[in-house]
């Protein structure tokens, strides 16, 4: 482009020259830094970045996230740099104020390559060691870290003496560690120092970090640092296995919430509802339209979405598992396999019905911000709507376990699953608590489907996903138990993901499958069998 | 003493069906191979496809009745022998591709060569042979029952239970085949095949020789269920369906029985597969799925359990409403029909069409007592 200009070199020459010499009149090293950026070659704007990094300029934090998003835009003719910020607008970069007036012909992005952004990297991370925020300070030493840039060591230091929060300072101790271990004159004392603050980080970055390292270490580094790289190993192993534990958990906790009403229409009634899953698939449909509403009426109670949707999913799929009891089930009590065929036709009525009204694609149902982002616990990241979906989970089965307990309701309930004749002449009505515990049954699962729809897709085909796995888990428990079913629900999730490094998501899968199968052969009966005459019943 | 149990075993209804499939194996390739196109009784050949596809169906619910109507075990998992025995047949097809794959290696099918395997597994060898692949689309399907049933019948898991686990078995199969390291083909299965015994699978002649074949196969499927049930084993079997505890206190061991019918059963889906997959020309991971079986299950349950007969009838009728729902503008109330199939049916008729029908006939003859006539169907067992 330049090249263009050819024709008229020597009166741009000129021009330059005024302009540099007016700029050059009052310059200070951010200015002279800045005017790097208009050499247009790379190596320039090598220089500029370091010498705007170490200007101390209030400006230079902002000139160097400009160039590392491609934002710095320079006159090449006029000699001048603009920040473009995100909405287009140009600023001086001179001076900061907002440029009004026409923009230069020529003006164009600051080139950066991928080694330059990288020493941006640095720099930006130098510079924000000394902001005033304490995270975006632990931000730029964990940068620092990774990027251990010989150039930024006087600035960790720096920051470092002036230091107070532990946590920041740990991370700094340790970003000057990295630098040091990679500095080919610091001594071999400090380097063994340097390993050990790293093998006290222990996570895979740090492991990283003692990999790279160059094969000709002195021998006593090398020592120390194949130590660190052990204990660091040992760390995340341990980690690794806390994570797995957490993830099998949390997949207990969602086939537990899945299976508990299966528990009690398969388990205590003896009813096989393939319609199961379609229940739970209601449920998070009522979260969808629940929220739809929401958007609709009133965004601000977006975060109550689920508060408002519990008790209408547990009506709604409450209602529907009583109607399907009063007009279908009560006909098959005790032909099962009948029961297992005209439920599975139910739950193929129930996918198209609700495929007919809101379509076969996914729902957009959204997590309510407290449901939303993670922390850090150690060397694991645990998101919130997992930890709700445990939490809530084990709030379910206790609730559960307390009405089938202490509830007026629980006793007949009870009573009629161990002698229905002896429970008709006590004067219980059977046919109508056969209804409520089916309802019961099928609420449960649609108050899960409220739970599962935060993490899974919201379509007709949810339900058919848990059905499965369900029954494994309510089989492998033990029929009728609703412990059973609980300790069932979380073994299945932990063996599943212990399995699933060493054989992969889907082997895992079908190894479980197998394991199960096979163990009911063993103890047909599950785990927690019952005993006694109601065995045979 | 097999001509007296072949004889024994053939009551008017059986004889009828057996004429009528044997009619239609002659009928409708003359119909459609003799017949010009422009005449009235001209048979179009994707006619004779489907129907070839029926066949395979029937075959499919004689095995699953044979087991369920007169043994009492339901298996939502039969969908998996006859989906590995049209893998079987599948690969056997695909052998026969040879060097018309896109990528031309004669020894590796494309998918292979696709995935950049460099030799074909062991458990492909021998498939290029005919014989070889007909003796594996028994004996896949036959000994992954026996080995399933073996564990399952020593251990006394029934009823319900059973249903589960072999529903789980087929889902635990769908997700293997589906990866692509099994060597089957993964997400796409086997398709594109060529020629079967060096005639062309697209050919129309291939096409009515495959819907002869499968009638054949229905009739000796039936045959042979016929004359199982009619020796005293099958006398055993139904003692065993109406009271499991009591045929093992008469001293018959139970799970040998039910072990030998269930095999049985398994590699009759297994040839219903391996007819299939030729004549509809692809077999995929989704044959796999839990629905296929249970859908197999309510044909069963429709054309009445327990009757042979029905189960063969309940395939075709079922699929024969499915095609003309799903393809026209109804396609969107198909799976209404089919849930509010198994509802009525599990409800309304227990017995299934066959058996109503012929417990009416039987009641409008000479009163109540001719109930007990077909000894084999009643009394309804419970589950």
């Amino acid at each position: 482009m330049r090249d263009v200009h050819g024709r008229v070199a020597a009166l741009v020459f000129a021009l330059g020259l005024i302009l540099a010499g007016a700029t050059v009149a009052h310059a200070g090293p951010y200015e002279d830094a800045l005017a790097k950026f208009t050499e247009g070659s790379l190596s320039d704007t090598g220089d500029g970045i370091n010498g705007v990094a170490v200007s101390g300029n209030p400006l230079a934090e902002r000139v160097l996230a400009a160039l590392k998003d491609g934002r710095l835009m320079f006159s090449a003719e006029k000699k001048t740099v603009y920040i473009q910020a995100k909405n287009g607008k140009l600023f001086d970069a001179f001076t900061g104020k907002p440029f009004t007036g026409k923009p230069p012909d020529d003006i164009d992005n600051v080139i950066v390559n991928n080694r330059l952004r990288n020493v941006i990297d640095a720099d930006l991370g130098a510079l924000t060691l000394m902001s005033r925020n304490s995270n975006r300070r632990f931000d730029a030493a964990q940068a620092v870290f990774r990027s251990r840039d010989l150039s930024v060591l006087p600035n960790v230091e720096k920051a470092l003496a002036e230091e107070t929060d532990p946590r920041t300072k740990r991370a700094l101790e340790q970003a000057r560690a990295a630098i040091l271990l990679y500095d080919a004159k610091s001594s071999a004392a400090d380097k063994i120092a340097a390993t050990a603050v790293i093998g006290d980080r222990g996570d895979q970055d740090s492991l990283g970090l003692l990999d790279g390292l160059p094969p000709d270490l002195p021998p006593a580094v090398h020592a120390a640092v194949a130590a660190a790289r052990a204990s660091i190993a040992h760390t995340l192993a341990l980690w690794n296995g806390v994570q797995n534990a957490w993830y099998g958990l949390s997949l207990g906790s969602v086939l537990l919430l899945a299976a508990i009403g299966l528990a009690i229409t398969f388990g205590v009634m003896g009813v096989i509802n393939m319609a199961h899953g379609e229940m739970v698939m209601l449920g998070a449909y009522v979260t969808f339209v629940v929220q739809q509403a929401i958007r609709a009426y009133d965004p601000n109670l977006f975060d109550y979405s689920l508060a408002i949707a519990l008790p209408l999913a547990f009506a709604v799929a409450g209602g529907v598992g009583i109607v399907i009891e009063r007009t279908i089930i009560r006909f098959l009590y005790g032909r099962p396999l009948e029961t297992l065929l005209a439920t599975w036709g139910l739950s193929l009525i129930l996918q198209q019905t609700v495929r007919t009204i809101f379509g076969p694609t996914n729902e957009d149902v959204g997590n309510p911000s407290w449901m939303s982002g993670a922390f850090d616990f150690g060397g694991i990241t645990i998101t919130y709507n997992r930890l709700w979906i445990v939490c809530f989970a084990f709030a379910v089965f206790l609730a559960l376990l307390a009405i089938l307990r202490y509830t007026r309701f629980g006793l007949e309930m009870r009573a009629v699953t161990q002698n229905r004749p002896m429970a008709a002449s006590m004067g219980i009505r059977t046919g109508r608590v056969d209804a409520l515990t089916f309802g019961l049954g099928s609420a449960i699962a649609g108050i899960a489907g409220v739970a599962l729809s935060q993490i899974d897709n919201v379509s007709p085909n949810l339900g058919q996903g848990y059905i499965i796995d369900s029954f494994m888990v309510v089989v492998f428990g033990g029929v009728g138990n609703l412990w059973g079913t609980a300790v069932g629900a979380l073994t299945l999730g932990i063996a599943n993901k212990f399995l699933e490094p060493y054989a992969g998501a889907v082997l895992g899968k079908i190894a479980v499958l197998i394991l199960i199968i096979l163990f009911i052969q063993k103890r047909p009966r599950g785990m927690f069998a019952l005993k006694g005459r109601t065995v045979e019943a | 003493m097999t001509r007296h149990l072949l004889i024994r075993s053939l009551d008017r209804g059986a004889v009828t069906f057996v004429i009528v499939v044997a009619a239609l194996a002659i009928i409708v390739p003359v119909l459609n191979l003799a017949t010009p196109a422009s005449s009235a009784l001209h048979l179009p050949t994707y006619l004779v496809a489907l129907f070839g596809k029926y066949a395979c169906y029937a075959l499919l619910a004689l095995s699953i009745d044979l087991i369920w109507g007169y043994c009492g075990i339901l298996s939502l998992g039969h969908g998996a022998f006859f989906a590995l025995g049209g893998y079987a047949m599948g690969m056997y097809l695909m052998r026969q591709i040879g060097t018309r794959g896109i990528y031309a290696n004669p020894i590796l099918p494309d998918f292979m060569v696709f995935l950049n395997w460099k030799a074909l597994p062991v458990y492909w060898y021998g498939f290029q042979w005919f014989p070889y692949a007909l003796l594996m689309i028994f004996v896949v399907p036959g000994a992954l029952a026996f080995v399933f049933g073996w564990f399952a019948f020593r251990s006394r898991v029934s009823g319900v239970y059973l249903s589960i686990i072999t529903q789980a078995l087929t889902y635990a199969l769908m997700l293997g085949f589906f990866r692509n390291n099994f060597g089957f083909g993964g997400n796409n299965g086997l398709t594109d095949f060529k020629d079967l015994l060096g005639f062309n699978v697209q050919a129309e002649t291939t096409r009515n020789a495959l819907f002869s074949i499968s009638c054949l196969a229905v009739v000796l499927a039936f045959l042979l269920c016929r004359v199982v049930i009619a020796s005293k084993f099958g006398k055993v079997l139904v003692a065993i369906r109406d009271a499991e505890a009591r045929a093992r206190f008469l001293g018959y061991r139970v799970e040998s029985y039910k072990l030998f019918v269930f095999t049985l059963s398994a590699c009759m889906a297994g040839l219903a597969g391996a007819l299939y997959v030729p004549q509809v020309g692809i077999i995929n991971p989704s044959e796999f799925a839990p629905g296929n079986s249970i859908e197999a299950v309510i044909w069963v349950a429709v054309g009445g359990r327990g009757t042979l007969v029905g189960a063969a009838l309940g395939a075709v009728a079922v699929n024969y409403a499915k095609t003309f729902f799903t393809g026209g503008m109804l396609a969107p109330y198909w799976l209404f029909v089919l849930g509010g199939l198994f509802v009525v049916v599990t409800l309304l008729l227990p017995r299934g069409i066959v058996s109503t029908l012929r417990h009416w006939t039987a009641l409008q003859r000479d009163g109540a007592s001719a109930a007990a006539e077909d000894g084999v169907a009643e009394p309804l067992p419970a589950g």
